[in-house]
């Protein structure tokens, strides 16, 4: 496998999600699936941008996406499904002609189009494919039972992100199978968890998040598999609020599914970074390992 | 030739946009024209006799008429001019409504235009030749395909008028659909208990023929002398000897099949009689699940058969079955639930079709009649309906309403009612379509003598929880979201065209919408009639149709064979085509590009040459395109007639 595809590790990945980031170069290094860094990346132009401007928000991504193709590279991968939000978005915006007139003026260098956006999750199933990541597994996750979360908007609006069912997706759930870990069916995968209503509602994000940790509990899941720096946020960091505000006693991992992969793919500690996470995964895990053995 | 030239105003859809007077006024120029003149209504009786008027005072010999299409009245005209004793091809349309007055506003331009088409027309009609038609014998056998509720009642009745009727259905029992209902709306009376004796009169009826477990593999031929061969699917059972005791089904070792007939949520044996009314009431073997079959020992059913009917070796068999015309009565499908991945029908064993909940509501279902839920056996409290799943919904491809859903929504409400007291049902719906005879007093009924409560709007998604089903919807009168606790989820799954649809209306050589469902003729005047002539319709092969609707159309179709049977010979379309044997050099290329094989090679003279079959050709054109001689010609359509045409035109 000697396919590049062009990487935009978005604002989190350098911050709050640096696990993530770290994971993710690891676990595809460790499938021959090379990522190059966008240099001078910039912003998306996501939450703050695209909730003011449309064509701001369409020319910070259009920027990327320019730079992407002055790489001599078609396609970008992302970990972050708000920013494959934003970099698809502005490539159908920039379909009329009108729209991109407008990008274009913000742009020192007009975007030429033909880029596309992807997430780690949609390289990984299609330019690796199971077979391969299944024949990279070191550590099989056996005996591990996790609920993969997708979160709303990885998959939606379908016409627009076009990978995987938009209500039942299975892409995480097929990869993490690959791993040898046992999936159970989590009915809530695409659930909302509050998203960045965490700073002006925190009750609302609370009830939201309370629920996909008591489904994924009830489901007997020992952990949450996510995909997305936000909603990793909202079941981990804020667990605590979540207990408080509704009388419970969570203590349920919720690591990202790059690291899950990174531990049957052996790879070292300090690109998993565990320690990152606010509950720990290393016990429940190291015990469904040893149960299994 | 003397010419009569008539411009009809169609009220004011054609005069509000054109000047016919100054329009007959200038085909007075045309070469053989001798009279002209704008009519009110050309159409009508005093139209019609003002036309017949005129060939016998002006000894015209021939007629154009300028109106509307002659989709709607070329029949019309050209018996009109028929009866004044000329031969109805001398007689030509030119079409100024839909192709002049229907899409332009400019009155002068309209004017000119229909000038231009009455000047073609009357090129054309120089030109045209009296044709006289052949007749034809007619085989007075109908074939009925499909034995739902439609099709049992279009054979009745054609039986019953004295035809002898062939009935294919690809199942091995008749009763399509309904056989599988409980009760029907909306008189909640027992399906089975009306259809039953409906079936069993098929099988008594001397003038009955049925192939049951077949299908029609190919139709040849034409109105009244049509060819279909049916295959007859391998049963293993020897269905002469076969008595229907059922010994086999208790004794079979493969006990665990999806059932089909119980909609898949009971079990079945791999020898099967569907249900105890099935007709014919015979045993048919499922070789995927059949030890004998699959694993090559078990043999119990042989053992066991009283009357030595099994038949390991059978294979498919192909009769021939020669029929004057054809009802297609081939019903629906369901929507694949599994497809609204956010109900997760086909996921959670609790999400189940409507369908699937008749047969937990009859008697003779997977439950004794006990409504019991599929995951635990449970009799569920909170019932939740949620309908059309798969219908208006343009996302999924299904923008047509399903018709009855809404009617057997409510049905089951009542139902869940009567069995289960203490029980609660909620119906989440779009708006409630009950616009039958006592229907609205139906669906109400179960909102207030039953107590249904109806939530309208969608829901969002169903997902288990425990031993749950939480359903989280809309109530769009309310403005709020709600969320039910269920312990069963029933859907509304739209109709479809029934599965190979499509197949069978190219074999039949009927049109079919964009969803499968077959075409009628005319969507208001011929509801049951097709395209090809001696083909009919009946029942919801032509979109989704409640009983009593099938039913009307099974009875419909039935008369339109009656009444085409009503005559010994049938008159052949003489524009056809017809080979200049002199011309012909016998290459064959029309035989090639004729879609109907309607052209087949003779040898005259010991050389080769094209014939036309006249009865099969429909008069497409494709071979006088196609032949390098110009040796085809196309009756009323031929090369000269069409250059002449086109001569007219460029002419103006
Ligand atoms: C859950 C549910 C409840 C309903 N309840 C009611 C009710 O209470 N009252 C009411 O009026 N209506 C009800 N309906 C509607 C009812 O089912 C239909 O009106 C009726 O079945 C239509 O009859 P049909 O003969 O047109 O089609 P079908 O019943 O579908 O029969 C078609 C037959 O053709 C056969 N067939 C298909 N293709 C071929 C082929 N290629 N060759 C040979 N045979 C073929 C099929 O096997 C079948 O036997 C209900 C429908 C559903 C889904
Ligand atoms: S196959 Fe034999 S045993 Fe089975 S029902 Fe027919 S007669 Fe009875
Ligand atoms: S006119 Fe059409 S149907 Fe008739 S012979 Fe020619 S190709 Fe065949």
């Amino acid at each position: 496998m000697s396919e590049a595809i062009a990487y935009y590790p978005g604002c989190s990945g350098l911050g709050t999600s640096k696990e993530y980031d770290t994971s993710t170069r690891a676990v595809c290094a460790a499938l021959g699936l090379s990522l190059v860094d966008i240099p001078d990346w910039s912003c998306c132009g996501s939450s703050p941008a695209h909730t003011k401007d449309h064509v701001l928000s369409a020319a910070l991504a259009a920027r990327n996406l320019q730079l992407v193709s002055d790489m001599g590279l078609k396609a970008a991968a992302t970990p972050c499904p708000s920013c494959l939000t934003n970099l698809r978005t502005a490539n159908h915006r920039c379909e009329a002609a009108p729209f991109k007139a407008k990008v274009d003026k913000l742009l020192d260098d007009p975007y030429a189009g033909g880029v596309n956006a992807v997430s780690v999750l949609q390289a990984l199933t299609e330019m690796v494919g199971l077979d391969a990541v299944k024949s990279a597994v070191r550590t099989p996750l056996k005996g591990l039972k996790v609920a993969c979360y997708y979160g709303c908007i990885m998959n939606r609006p379908p016409e627009l992100m076009a990978f995987d069912d938009c209500e039942n997706p299975m892409a995480m759930d097929n990869i993490l199978a690959a791993m040898g870990a046992e999936v159970v069916p989590f009915p809530l995968k695409v659930e909302c968890c509050g998203a960045s209503y965490g700073i002006p509602r925190p009750d609302v994000v609370a009830k939201l998040s309370g629920k996909l940790l008591d489904v994924a509990q009830s489901v007997g899941a020992d952990m949450v598999a996510v995909a997305c720096p936000l909603c990793q946020m909202n079941l981990d960091l804020r667990q605590g609020q979540i207990n408080r505000a509704g009388g419970t006693n969570y203590r349920m991992p919720v690591p990202y599914f790059t690291q899950l992969m990174a531990v049957a793919l052996n790879i070292a500690d300090e690109d998993i970074g565990f320690g990152k996470l606010c509950v720990d995964p290393r016990p429940v895990l190291s015990k469904a390992l040893a149960v299994a053995d | 030739m003397r010419i009569g030239v008539f411009v009809c105003h169609c009220g004011s859809n054609i005069e509000g946009t054109v000047d016919t007077a100054t329009v007959a006024k200038a085909s007075l120029d045309f070469p053989e024209v001798v009279y002209a003149t704008d009519t009110m209504y050309a159409c009508s009786e005093p139209g019609q006799d003002g036309i017949i008027q005129a060939i016998k005072d002006k000894n015209l010999t021939g007629v154009v008429v300028a109106s509307c299409t002659p989709r709607m009245h070329e029949p019309t005209f050209r018996k009109a001019v028929e009866r004044a004793g000329l031969n109805r091809f001398m007689f030509e349309m030119a079409n100024i409504r839909e192709h002049v007055s229907w899409i332009g506003r400019d009155r002068e331009a309209n004017t000119n235009k229909s000038v231009d088409l009455v000047r073609i027309a009357v090129e054309k009609l120089r030109r045209d030749a009296p044709l006289i038609p052949s007749k034809f014998s007619v085989n007075k056998r109908v074939m009925v395909i499909g034995g739902g509720v439609a099709g049992i009642q279009a054979a009745l009745d054609c039986a019953d008028g004295g035809l002898e009727v062939v009935l294919v259905e690809r199942e091995s029992s008749i009763g399509g659909k309904m056989a599988k209902l409980d009760k029907t709306f909306p008189t909640v009376d027992c399906s089975s208990c009306i259809l039953g004796p409906k079936m069993v009169d098929v099988a008594q009826h001397p003038n009955i023929t049925l192939h049951a477990y077949a299908e029609v593999d190919s139709i040849g031929g034409y109105v009244g002398n049509f060819q279909v061969q049916v295959k007859k699917r391998a049963t293993y059972v020897d269905w002469e000897l076969c008595t229907g005791c059922g010994a086999c089904m208790e004794k079979c070792p493969s006990k665990k099949n999806p059932d089909a007939f119980n909609e898949k949520i009971g079990p079945c044996t791999s020898i099967n009689i569907p249900f105890p009314q099935a007709i014919p009431k015979k045993a048919v073997i499922d070789p995927t699940t059949c030890r004998q079959f699959v694993k090559g020992k078990c043999g119990v059913c042989a053992k066991v058969c009283p009357t030595k009917a099994i038949r390991y070796d059978m294979t498919d068999e192909i009769v021939t079955e020669d029929v004057g015309a054809i009802v297609a009565a081939t019903g629906y499908d369901l929507f694949d639930i599994s497809k609204v991945t956010e109900y997760g029908g086909g996921r959670y064993p609790d999400v189940i079709t409507g369908l699937q909940y008749e047969r937990l509501l009859s008697a003779s279902g997977p439950t004794g009649g006990h409504i019991k839920r599929p995951s635990d056996g449970k009799e569920p409290k909170n019932v939740v309906f949620i309908q059309c799943v798969g219908s208006r919904d343009k996302s999924l491809d299904r923008p047509y309403c399903s018709g009855f859903c809404c009617m057997y929504t409510a049905k089951q409400t009542i139902l869940t009612k009567d069995h289960i007291p203490d029980s609660q049902s909620y119906v989440f719906y779009m708006d409630i379509r009950s616009p039958g005879k006592m229907y609205d007093e139906f669906t109400r009924r179960a909102m207030e003598e039953y107590g249904a409560r109806y939530i309208r709007g969608r829901v969002a998604m169903v997902y288990p929880k425990g031993d749950k089903m939480i359903v989280r919807g809309a109530d769009t009168l309310a403005g709020t979201q709600v969320e039910i606790e269920a312990d069963l989820v029933v859907l509304a799954a739209g109709a479809e065209a029934a599965k190979g649809a499509p197949q069978l209306a190219e074999k039949l050589r009927i049109s079919y919408d964009k969803y499968g469902f077959f075409m009628e003729s005319h969507p208001k005047l011929k509801p049951v009639e097709t395209n090809t002539a001696g083909v009919y319709l009946a029942g919801s092969c032509q979109g989704p149709k409640d009983i009593p609707q099938s039913v009307g159309q099974g009875s419909a179709a039935a008369a339109k064979v009656l009444a085409l049977f009503s005559k010994d010979m049938l008159e052949s379309d003489p524009q056809i085509s017809r080979v200049d044997i002199k011309r012909c050099v016998g290459c064959g290329k029309c035989i090639m590009t004729c879609p109907f094989k309607a052209i087949k090679e003779v040898e005259f003279r010991g050389q080769k040459k094209a014939e036309v079959i006249e009865t099969v050709c429909q008069g497409c054109g494709i071979c006088t395109s196609t032949c390098p001689q110009g040796a085809i010609q196309l009756s009323h359509f031929t090369d000269n007639q069409i250059l002449a045409e086109v001569n007219a035109l460029c002419q103006s």
